[in-house]
């Protein structure tokens, strides 16, 4: 059983209905995936950090960043007053500059996405809200479902639930499949991005386990983590979730997003992070339909670099936005 | 036996201050630094303008915190850097003998001169408020107080000929008031402030409160003077006009204060007065209601 059966590249993965109410047929599909070598990740991440990217690349590389930016704010401290402020920035992040792109989604809590909907109307910018629970998903299935239908209701584009990590890790594999499953539809037309906590997984097995489970499941995007937890994106994690979304669309010819979130603050992180991206997914992820970066800070440190490519000298935080 | 001359030196590696730390340039260059009478003496760093760059956020870094000390503890710390410095005074006179070209007696002479002056200092730390505050008289039942606030990050471009002396004398008057500094040692004799750092490094005084660069002065002050997050810059060790002059319009981008090169020789030996103090404070004004 345990010799990869049924994932090789040439054979198609079991139809989906077939999965359903069957946790012997999910232990077999996922723990028949092959294991990941996790100083092998480590290392081929290091040495793709040290790739430099200056001059005309680092200015498009920048922009790709910014226009990839799920500008983020989750905290209980959120008003409507500082999520207009974050849209306004969304819109406009750099108000001296009206060649800098916007970012391509704001993300919010559930009961904030109506004001981030009013404000950001006509833009094109989506409005992301977390959802199920964030960020510990340990609530009942229905509560997750009507947190998600209230905020698609609102006006949410995209949605970002969590997985229950507590059934993951305890191998209840279907249900964590017929949670996301039940979610999707509850999104309706609204994208679903699932978020892993990739920090809570423990091991890159589970994470590549976690990212399949996900993708059989319907996810849109696969996300690293709430940002709430440490460690958060790191790059070997998101290297393996790449690996993940390149096989899935051999695999299946669905294409899968990613999302690494939290602890990514400087430029310098954005564009690591985009060299992987073209080096493992490929050069289809490098648009910001396939790929975002969930983040707060980071944008301020795009817009500084930003800032210092078309001026030839350094910026400074009293240029930006205290957020 | 081993005779003293088969003793292999131990040579030190002259490294840049940044953070507290003491790292080599990211670029990985060197220049050669040589001595008064033209001996080669050590390699020193020669910094890049990402040192600048990672010197300017260490300072920004440390600025809070900085300003934040009560102005009785930092005077405190500042007098550890002059305890620190007494110890080390020998040398330091070596250093100093080699790279100004002095005898013996006469390095001592400015290493105690140096001593002093931090110690000069030291004291200001809790006194400059009372000379430069103010309750001011105003038409209304109003308490109205002035007080000196440090001005931020400062850039600072230390004398060329005076390595200790001249160094100690613009950098104590920045950082006393609450100010972080990012500074150019001497560009043909970096080595003493190189060592001064260690002294700074083994003192109470914060990470990246002082971060020393040294390398070519022309090449890393347009990034210093045109640095955003940079709110000063004291160039008086810059002996070029031209540069002086360029570093002058590119700190008029954002406003910095500037203080400009000497006319002629400095005598640092002389009483300094408050002027390098007030250069990089700024002075605040509140009102308060005054009660029955």
């Amino acid at each position: 059983m345990r010799k990869l059966a049924g994932m090789t590249a040439t054979t198609p993965l079991p139809a989906v209905a077939d999965l359903v109410n069957m946790p012997e047929a999910w232990r077999t599909l996922l723990h028949g995936l092959p294991s990941v070598d996790q100083v092998g990740a480590e290392q081929r991440a290091a040495m793709l950090a040290t790739r430099s990217i200056k001059t005309t690349s680092k200015a498009w590389a920048l922009d790709l960043a910014i226009r990839m930016v799920d500008l983020t704010t989750l905290e209980g401290a959120d008003t409507p007053g500082k999520v207009r402020a974050l849209c306004a920035k969304a819109r406009r992040p750099d108000p001296t500059d009206p060649h800098c792109p916007q970012v391509a989604a704001v993300c919010v809590y559930p009961s904030m996405v109506s004001t981030a909907a009013a404000y950001l109307a006509g833009t094109g910018i989506k409005v992301a809200s977390v959802a199920t629970a964030f960020p510990s998903g340990q609530a009942p299935l229905e509560v997750k479902l009507a947190d998600t239908r209230a905020a698609v209701a609102a006006g949410a584009d995209e949605i970002d639930m969590v997985i229950d990590r507590g059934a993951f890790l305890a191998g209840r594999y279907s249900e964590v499949f017929d949670q996301i499953a039940a979610v999707k539809q509850a999104c309706g037309n609204a994208h679903l991005k699932v978020i892993l906590e990739t920090g809570e997984l423990a091991t890159l097995d589970n994470v590549r386990r976690a990212s399949w489970l996900a993708m059989v499941a319907g996810a849109d995007f696969i996300k690293t983590s709430t940002g709430k937890v440490q460690p958060a994106a790191t790059l070997p994690v998101t290297l393996v979730m790449l690996e993940a979304v390149r096989d899935f669309r051999e695999r299946t010819g669905r294409q899968v997003g990613v999302k690494p979130a939290g602890g990514i603050r400087t430029a310098k992180d954005a564009l690591r992070y985009l060299v992987l991206v073209n080096e493992t997914a490929g050069p289809d992820w490098l648009d910001p339909a396939w790929f975002r970066f969930g983040a707060s800070s980071l944008l301020n440190d795009l817009l500084m670099q930003r800032a210092k490519l078309a001026t030839g000298h350094y910026s400074g935080h009293d240029y930006v936005t205290l957020d | 036996m081993p005779s003293e001359t088969s003793r292999l030196a131990v040579r030190k590696t002259y490294k840049l201050y940044v953070g507290g730390a003491f790292p080599r340039s990211e670029s990985g260059r060197s220049y050669p630094v040589y001595s008064a009478k033209g001996t080669w003496m050590a390699n020193a760093v020669l910094a890049s303008r990402k040192d600048v760059r990672d010197a300017v956020a260490a300072a920004r870094k440390a600025f809070p915190g900085w300003a934040g000390r009560t102005a009785y503890n930092r005077g405190q710390i500042l007098y550890r850097i002059a305890e620190m410095l007494e110890g080390r005074r020998d040398q330091f006179a070596t250093e100093v003998a080699e790279a100004e070209g002095l005898d013996r007696a006469a390095a001592l002479a400015v290493v105690d001169a140096s001593v002093d002056r931090w110690v000069w200092y030291a004291g200001w730390a809790d006194k400059i408020a009372q000379v430069l505050g103010n309750a001011n008289p105003v038409a209304g039942p109003y308490f109205n107080l002035s007080t000196p606030e440090p001005t931020g990050v400062v850039g600072v471009v230390a004398p060329a000929e005076s390595s200790l002396l001249g160094l100690v004398s613009v950098m104590a008057p920045v950082i006393v008031t609450g100010n972080t500094a990012v500074l150019l040692a001497s560009e043909e004799r970096p080595l003493p402030a190189v060592t001064f750092a260690e002294v700074l490094a083994t003192s109470d005084l914060p990470g990246g409160v002082v971060n020393l660069l040294t390398g070519r002065v022309s090449e890393l002050l347009p990034w210093l003077a045109s640095h955003f997050d940079v709110n000063a810059i004291d160039l008086t060790g810059v002996t070029d006009p031209e540069l002086a002059a360029e570093a002058e319009r590119a700190a008029a981008e954002n406003l910095k204060r500037v203080v400009r090169p000497p006319q002629g020789p400095v005598d640092w030996s002389a009483d300094p007065g408050l002027e390098r103090m007030t250069a990089f404070v700024e002075t605040k004004t509140v009102w308060h209601p005054k009660g029955m």
